[in-house]
């Protein structure tokens, strides 16, 4: 075994890549619940990877019979609909895992130096997967799927003198149709994934180069014994590979009662009317994007056209997304956790989160005059986050941060 | 070669003579991928010309035909939805067709060719949706006894009058788009083709 080790490890780092990454790679000892979701990004990637592989053999990317081969999928096919309810319910779940795994960056600033480039590349990898998310929404080729995929396109549309061209030039086409459903899947199943792995890839290097901050936001590696290693830091293998496999065990409970129960999640994680079969002639009476996106989806329904062009209402949508990689610049506090925080920062996460969540539920609601007014306010309040930050991390009396992390 | 100095200038300009080389031929490489997404020959022949029969078409009915796969609407209005037509212009944000969302035989008060014949394109200017024909008159959901009918988009709130003309404070910048048209016979319609050209 030992001979057959050092053979291989003469001409590729095995041992060298397994110690530096995993069995000796030092994390502070006080990671909490939030610390889950980053290994189960990792899960669910990997399964919508191979879920998606088995899809793809019986899926076809055509407009004539897409919206029928995913019914044979579901019908036909052995267990082809619980490898499709995997793949389904898998799109919300990735998102959820992402979202608390975002939230806990924001609870113990772990965006702030030196980890900006962490931050930079898991917005890029959240701007991908959400790409990579609306386009297999489209493939099923249900009402849903068409309508979201007429109104997301059409958002090109309108920028000013190129929008038309550019328009034209995505669809390959006048409209949305089989060129587009050909193309997106084509994205889908084969450029997005590869950037999506290569994402993760560097998000991880960039992790290790600088450690994994915690939730009392020490650096552990300020303080290390006489062999070099932080005083506050166990070795990832196996304290957490072990604690992360209790993480995904209580995640694939729920995961699995979603998938077995209640697949379509009562029209969340998979609409009603995406049940029928794309028509160009009629839109559904209710259309709405997928609840991951309907944050965004609010701000540009919020921002009424201005000078004939519905542009700005795009460019807030993209400024809502593009200012998140802003954010270890805007954030002046010289503590990261939120335990040492000031009050005004407890309080404007507090309403940024719930401007976020309010933003969701009324991006799946019909306009009316009073839903209008309440996106409006609280596309204010989510702008408002970012643009005062640099101003209410300044005031405020922070906590004392400790020198070594807390058992708490 | 030994003892001789090495030249960092010209190192320096053969590298970026080679990187700008180097681009431009991504460039080149470049172009038959991205032209590859542009509509093939197949798509650009698809956008002939539809012929709709408005014979049988009743007062207040609305027919959608496919044309360039968009869809277009033909319906017919009574005199009392005409004459509603001039009393809305207030409300709206282009009354008069300022903007150039139609032919210039459809730039009048009914946007169209013959008065009681509509024929608009059923996409919204807001973001390509397909408004709902809401003829009923007072539709208590689009604001009561105000509403003299018309077309309410689902997706972002936006309304029409039954000239396909936007209602001010809609998230639509602009009226709905009146495709070139004509008509072959008193009953036949010809979309895509102007009245001249035929």
């Amino acid at each position: 075994m030992d001979n057959n080790k050092s053979w291989i490890d003469q001409r590729f780092p095995l041992t060298k890549v397994w110690n530096e990454h995993l069995a000796e790679y030092y994390t502070p000892r006080n990671f909490n619940f939030w610390y889950f979701f980053g290994s189960l990004a990792m899960l669910v990637l990997v399964m919508q990877i191979v879920t998606g592989i088995f899809l793809t053999m019986h899926f076809k990317p055509d407009a004539a019979n897409a919206f029928a081969s995913v019914e044979y999928i579901m019908r036909d096919v052995d267990w082809g609909w619980l490898i499709r309810y995997l793949h389904s319910t898998g799109a919300s779940a990735f998102f959820i895992v992402i979202y608390l795994h975002m939230y806990r960056g924001l609870l113990y600033g772990s965006y702030k130096a030196p980890r900006e480039l962490i931050w930079i590349l898991g917005m890029v990898l959240y701007i991908a997967l959400m790409a990579e998310a609306f386009m297999g929404y489209v493939l099923p080729w249900g009402q849903m799927s068409y309508w979201g995929a007429q109104v997301i396109i059409s958002l090109f549309g309108s920028v000013p003198f190129i929008g038309p061209d550019l328009l034209v030039w995505i669809l390959g086409d006048y409209a949305v149709g089989d060129p587009a459903l050909n193309r997106f899947f084509s994205l889908h199943v084969i450029a997005l994934p590869l950037i999506l792995v290569v994402l993760v890839f560097l998000h991880i290097v960039a992790l290790h180069t600088v450690g994994s901050n915690n939730p009392d936001g020490v650096e552990i590696k300020k303080n290390k014994d006489k062999d070099g290693i932080p005083k506050d830091g166990i070795p990832f293998h196996p304290y957490y590979s072990v604690k992360d496999i209790v993480g995904v065990v209580v995640f694939l409970m729920i995961f699995s009662a979603v998938v077995f129960f209640a697949p379509a999640m009562n029209g969340y994680f998979l609409e009603h009317a995406n049940f029928v079969e794309a028509n160009p002639l009629k839109t559904p009476d209710h259309i709405a994007p997928l609840w991951y996106l309907t944050p965004f989806y609010s701000v540009l329904r919020a921002i009424p056209p201005m000078f004939g062009s519905q542009f700005p209402g795009v460019v807030g949508m993209f400024a809502a997304l593009l200012i998140l990689l802003a954010l270890p610049w805007l954030d002046r506090s010289k503590v990261k956790s939120i335990r040492y925080r000031s009050w005004p920062y407890k309080v404007a996460l507090g309403i940024f989160v719930v401007s976020f969540i309010i933003l969701g539920w009324l991006g799946m609601q019909p306009v009316t005059p009073v839903n209008a007014l309440l996106a409006r306010i609280f596309t204010a309040a989510y702008f408002g986050f970012f643009i005062l930050m640099p101003w209410f991390t300044s005031i405020g009396k922070t906590k004392e941060v400790p020198a070594r992390v807390t058992e708490k | 070669m030994s003892g001789q100095e090495i030249d960092l200038k010209k190192r320096r300009f053969l590298t970026n003579a080679t990187s700008v080389v180097g681009a431009v031929g991504v460039g080149f490489v470049a172009w038959p991928f991205l032209s590859s997404w542009m509509p093939s020959a197949r798509a650009k022949a698809a956008g002939a010309p539809v012929d709709v029969d408005i014979s049988k078409l009743e007062s207040g009915q609305l027919v959608r035909v496919l044309w360039r796969k968009k869809p277009v609407w033909i319906f017919r209005r009574d005199a009392a939805t005409l004459s509603d037509l001039k009393t809305l212009d207030s409300e709206l944000t282009d009354p008069n067709n300022q903007e150039d969302q139609q032919p210039a035989y459809a730039k009048n008060t009914h946007r169209s060719i013959k008065a009681e014949v509509a024929v608009i394109v059923g996409v919204c200017t807001h973001l390509g949706c397909s408004p709902t024909y809401r003829p009923e008159l007072g539709a208590a959901d689009l604001g009561g006894d105000a509403w003299k009918g018309g077309f309410y988009c689902p997706c972002h709130g936006s309304k029409f009058d039954l000239a396909g003309r936007v209602y001010a404070g809609a998230p639509a910048p602009t009226n709905l788009i009146v495709p070139p048209y004509h008509f072959v016979s008193d009953s036949l319609i010809r979309i895509g083709i102007d009245p001249k050209a035929s």
